[in-house]
């Protein structure tokens, strides 16, 4: 690890002033990522803002009938936050299949979103990789990329995107602010990660010195919600593939419906063909299948992780007909 | 340009001692623990967040020490396995671990113990977990740990001898 600067910045704007005048410079949350690359050698910031101690750890109540979650809020009390489990338990569920209970504890809602690729070569600095060094080469294309992306890749990266929290506030329309140097403003949060295209090195729309200052979320979707995961392990692994979804049913039909996919792409994956299909449509497990089949129509699996379409697929109908079966007991696992 | 400034002071209160030292900004809480403070109780299993053989509570909570860089944790009340004993008297879950065989080789045991620790109260306080039925509630009340809510709550523990059974067994005599 190089030697760095650290500061602590006392509020919001001491923050963002102290990393604008140092562009070698990071913000650090709870540092569960960052300090990990810096180990790695794949960050090496020249100074540390602290922001983990600015008061952004708030869960307060919107007049619209949201939340508004603070960017330093901790994932496990998140997660635990009885209004996020009584109207929200997608996200309670969806952070709760992240990580472990020690990382959750750390970990903060703003650096999760942030947090960066869990690609090997990414992760490796003896390894090419377009992500890390523009234009060295993916060597995840043609070599291990099991884990990695079926949906919206490029030819300069296939990753993905790890968050589990980011996926069920996809699906549930949260909105994201941000200060930076130039001011304030908000960016829904399914504009906010981006696919890789030719600049596979921007994760985010994130500018320069630009603090994450909340996230919030409007008023629940009518209905219920809820996150699944498939990973390797049953516990304290990546996603294979995820999928959070909202769904309302009226009279046996689909009156509304959010459905987002994770593990499948560089950015948490809304899938509005889905939603399109199934918006009035009879609520059945025949048509949540033909949903999810047509929006993984656009997969383009790679040589190694074609499973994921199948899995993908499943997923959204298990998920889909839990929530149309209403009683039963949802646990995420 | 002065060349940055690089390390700070920094106090750490550790099982009720406060330590004040200058430290280089890449000490973690682990090393600072171990390489600097003489508490060897907190393990270095894979220095990336992996094992948990490095947890310890901080502030009351249990996190990885290995992730935690001591220069932003200046000021924190961290207790490590050392400082769970009352003089002779162990702790119940020290006890419950030796009771049940909770280990082989013993490396994982304080970031185990520690880990337990911090779960018990995080259930105590009704936090749920990825296993707990969203229908439990309501909030605040404790959540009952059933062998599954503790296999999945100490699933960032791990033990390379496959102690998990007796480890769960012990955990599960405490909290009956
Ligand atoms: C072993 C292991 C297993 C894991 N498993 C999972 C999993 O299954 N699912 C999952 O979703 N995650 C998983 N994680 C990742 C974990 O969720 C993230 O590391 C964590 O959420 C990052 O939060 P942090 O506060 O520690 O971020 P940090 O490490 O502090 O920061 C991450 C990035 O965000 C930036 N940043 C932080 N706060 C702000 C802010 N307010 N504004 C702007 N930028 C900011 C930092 O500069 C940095 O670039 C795992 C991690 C580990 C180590
Ligand atoms: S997939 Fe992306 S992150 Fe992985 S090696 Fe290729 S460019 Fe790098
Ligand atoms: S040493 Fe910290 S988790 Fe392994
Ligand atoms: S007892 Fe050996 S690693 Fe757990």
């Amino acid at each position: 690890m190089k030697a760095f600067a650290y500061t602590r910045a006392d509020d919001v704007d001491g923050a963002i002033a102290a990393l604008a005048a140092s562009p070698g410079g990071m913000f650090l949350g709870g540092g569960t990522n960052l300090v990990d690359l810096m180990k790695l050698g794949v960050a090496s910031p020249g100074l540390l803002v602290d922001v983990s101690r600015l008061p952004l750890t708030e869960i307060e109540e919107t007049p619209d009938g949201g939340l508004r979650i603070g960017a330093g809020v901790r994932n496990s009390d998140l997660a635990a936050h009885p209004a996020v489990r009584a109207r929200y338990p997608a996200l309670s569920q969806a952070v709760l299949a992240g990580a472990s209970g020690q990382i959750r504890n750390t970990a903060t809602t703003g650096g999760n979103l942030l947090q960066r690729t869990r690609c090997l070569y990414f992760q490796d600095v003896g390894k090419p990789c377009n992500k890390r060094v523009p234009g060295s080469g993916c060597p995840a294309r043609e070599g291990v990329h099991r884990d990695l992306a079926v949906l919206g890749h490029s030819a300069q990266c296939v990753a993905t995107h790890p968050s589990d929290m980011a996926v069920a506030l996809a699906a549930l329309d949260a909105v994201v602010e941000l200060r930076g140097p130039g001011g304030e403003r908000t960016v829904p949060l399914c504009d906010f990660h981006r696919l890789p295209g030719d600049e596979p090195e921007r994760d985010t729309v994130v500018e320069p010195a630009e603090l994450v200052l909340a996230v919030r979320l409007p008023a629940p979707p009518a209905g219920r919600s809820a996150y699944r995961k498939a990973r390797d392990r049953s516990s304290y692994a990546f996603a294979l593939a995820s999928v959070a979804a909202a769904l309302d049913v009226r009279a046996g039909r689909v009156a509304d419906v959010r459905l987002a996919f994770g593990g499948l792409a560089h950015k948490p994956w809304r899938a509005r063909v889905a939603e399109g299909t199934l918006r009035g449509a009879p609520a059945t497990e025949e048509s949540f299948a033909e949903a999810a089949e047509a929006e993984l129509a656009a997969a383009e699996p790679l040589r190694d992780n074609a499973f994921k379409v199948r899995l993908a697929r499943n997923l959204a109908v298990r998920v889909l007909a839990g929530l149309a079966a209403p009683g039963e007991e949802e646990t995420g696992s | 340009m002065a060349a940055p400034q690089t390390t700070s002071p920094v106090t750490l209160h550790v099982n009720g001692v406060a330590h004040r030292r200058e430290l280089d900004h890449r000490t973690t809480v682990l090393d600072a623990l171990r390489e600097h403070l003489g508490l060897t109780g907190a393990k270095k299993g894979c220095d990336h967040a992996q094992c948990g053989a490095c947890t310890v509570l901080v502030d009351g909570r249990r996190a990885n020490s290995c992730l935690l860089l001591a220069v932003a944790h200046d000021g924190a009340e961290i207790t490590t396995v050392e400082g769970l004993a009352d003089g002779d008297d162990l702790h119940p879950l020290q006890a419950a671990f030796l009771e049940h065989d909770g280990f082989q080789c013993g490396y994982c045991t304080p970031g185990q113990i520690c880990s337990a620790v911090g779960m018990i109260a995080e259930a105590g306080e009704g936090a749920p977990s990825h296993v707990t039925p969203l229908a439990a509630g309501p909030p605040g009340v404790p959540v009952p740990l059933s062998p599954d809510e503790i296999r999945e709550r100490m699933s960032g523990n791990l033990c390379r001898c496959g102690a998990y059974v007796n480890i769960v067994a012990a955990i599960g005599d405490v909290t009956r």
